[in-house]
């Protein structure tokens, strides 16, 4: 399996900073930057992760089981993650999810016909004090309203 | 730009370089006193970096609130083994957001935390474990680290002082229970992120079997200014047994929340009502979570306390992470019950059977409760199973799931009542 070349570095890098012969190390770093390039963690890529850090597939595959961020199927181009632990829940996380469902019209780790959008309920983010939080792929949004995550979509629907 | 205003009330320590300029680039800290504790604890001997730590009454901002120097002195610095220093930047404990800010605003103060402690405990080599959603962090982090190679802050001859030392981020992928040193040892060893049996702790036989310091980023960031500034002087800011200043996460029913750098035994209705701007709409408070989600659950009349480690124990609580949850009387505490449990199932690596099911039965009842299905011996159930948890796992996960629980259990009774099915009657 080939990657580009930032991601080669990448790995190359990663494959260098533990101690020697402890190539494992960079099992879960290294699946969760090839994932966001190949969009989901496919058999393949199991299997390319697990040539490069000297393990066998099935200590792949374990890893990938446990990490609530690694995922086997494709998420939408925009992966919108809605907090609704105990802050985000006080100001209104779950109205808001509520509403991020209605808006996508799909529900919990489901994604639109189309592949842009994906819609997952997660666990806390570290946003307590700015909440509720939303996260889309990796930018943090605070403060979100119903009408700020409206806006938010239809910029990101806006861009295609 | 900040993500909340400062507040005037503020004790500004380790979070002064907030709201500076390019306050996370080099330039900017070496502007203001960068890098000159490091060289001062290269000047020391590594014991004396050990004492300074132990004399600034510094204890650990990840939640177990564990004296810092004393656990540096754990690690066999003489041992012919290599030793290695991990970052916990996993911050995950619902409530807290701190660690963040350490990193997106000053990340050379930590970085600069940890090489003082490499020299305390001769360690060459340092990861920074950064919970995968802080993906721009580890952006962040990774700048800042190149920026400290290339101008020979890190490396070989760290500041032309003669000392080696590599610092490198790792991301990990989504799991609370990597924020539990031997889970996270477990994860950055590429498994998956299961607690050890302790001891050995892992000062003695940490990440691949080498003695191991592992402290919270905010920790590390306190490190700094206790060597610039003396051990003494820090453990004056805050109060005896609990040294220094602490970054306070205060979010739910309050006017500002946000988050902000208080002394050590702050009072805890201060913090509310004038650091936070009081609760919204002139509401009473109901309850506070003063650490994080694992924290015993404070009513408002237990809350007329300064905020250390002892007073928190005395009520039956904990300071944990530093995040505190304020509720108004809106609250539904059977509903904040249920969101906390819903957590811990899903956290719970299942490795403990008391954990695992545990936290999955009393989700299933607090479930029931909330959709209206609620017996009345279902109240005590909770406690009873909740209690049957505590002690009886490796980590501090099932303990962290009971407490809560237990704690509104036998502080707010009455508002199971409204969720309790209506007792049939015959007729």
């Amino acid at each position: 399996m080939t990657f580009s070349p930032q991601l080669e570095e990448r790995f190359a890098k990663m494959l260098s900073i533990y101690p020697p012969g402890r190539e494992r190390s960079a099992v879960i770093p290294m699946l969760i930057y090839a994932q966001d390039e190949v969009g989901a963690v496919t058999r393949e890529l199991v299997e390319e992760v697990a040539r490069r850090c000297k393990v066998t597939p099935l200590q792949v595959d374990e890893v990938v089981g446990y990490y609530s961020m690694l995922h086997r199927k494709p998420s939408g181009k925009y992966h919108v993650q809605v907090c609704t632990n105990i802050s985000c829940l006080l100001t209104g996380g779950e109205e808001l999810y509520e509403h991020a469902k209605k808006k996508l019209g799909i529900g919990h780790k489901e994604v639109t016909p189309d592949g842009q959008f994906s819609l997952e309920e997660v666990e806390c983010m570290g946003a307590c004090s700015w909440a509720p939080a939303v996260e889309i792929n990796y930018d943090f949004h605070h403060f979100v309203t119903p009408e700020k995550l409206d806006q938010l979509i239809e910029g990101l629907r806006s861009k295609h | 730009m900040l993500y909340n205003e400062p507040s005037p009330l503020e004790t500004r320590v380790v979070s002064k370089r907030f709201g500076m300029l390019n306050s996370a680039s080099l330039d900017t800290y070496l502007a203001t006193d960068g890098y000159q504790a490091f060289r001062k604890a290269r000047e020391m001997k590594p014991e004396q970096i050990v004492e300074e730590v132990k004399t600034s009454a510094l204890r650990g901002r990840g939640g177990a609130g564990f004296p810092t120097g004393l656990k540096w002195s754990f690690v066999p610095r003489t041992s012919p083994h290599p030793k290695y220093i991990i970052v916990n930047a996993d911050e995950s404990e619902p409530g807290t957001c701190k660690d963040r800010l350490l990193m997106e605003y000053d990340p050379h103060q930590m970085i600069e935390g940890i090489l003082i402690a490499a020299l305390a405990v001769d360690a060459h080599a340092g990861y920074i474990y950064i919970r995968g959603e802080y993906r721009y962090l580890i952006e962040i982090v990774d700048r800042a680290i190149a920026e400290a190679y290339a101008k020979g802050y890190l490396g070989k001859n760290v500041a032309g002082t003669g000392f080696d030392f590599d610092l490198y981020t790792h991301s990990g992928a989504g799991a609370y229970e990597c924020g539990e040193e031997t889970a996270l040892l477990d994860s950055i060893e590429g498994k998956r992120g299961i607690p050890r049996m302790k001891p050995p702790f892992p000062a003695v036989a940490g990440a691949w079997g080498f003695p191991t310091l592992l402290n919270n980023v905010e920790t590390f960031s306190a490190v700094p200014e206790i060597i610039r500034s003396g051990g003494a002087a820090f453990a004056a800011l805050g109060v005896p047994k609990a040294g220094g200043t602490r970054l306070v996460c205060i979010s739910g029913h309050v006017n500002r929340p946000g988050v902000y750098e208080l002394p050590l035994g702050y009072p805890m209705l201060k913090s509310i009502y004038e650091v936070a701007g009081g609760i919204p709409g002139g509401r009473k408070l109901k309850a506070v979570i003063p650490g994080g989600s694992s924290c015993p659950i404070l009513k408002a009349s237990e809350c007329d306390i300064p905020m250390d480690y002892d007073t928190l124990a005395k009520v039956g609580s904990m300071l944990g992470s530093g995040g505190m949850v304020v509720m108004d009387e809106t609250t539904d505490m059977v509903r904040l019950g249920l969101r906390i449990m819903r957590f811990y199932a899903h956290e719970s690596c299942g490795w403990c059977i008391p954990c695992r099911e545990g936290t999955t039965w009393l989700k299933k009842i607090l479930t029931r409760m909330v959709e209206g299905h609620g017996q009345r011996e279902d109240v005590a159930l909770l406690g009873e199973l909740s209690k049957n948890m505590l002690g009886r796992t490796f980590c501090a996960l099932g303990d962290a799931a009971a407490l809560p629980t237990i704690s509104i259990v036998e502080k707010f009774a009455e508002d199971f009542e409204k969720h309790l099915k209506p007792e049939m009657v015959m007729v």
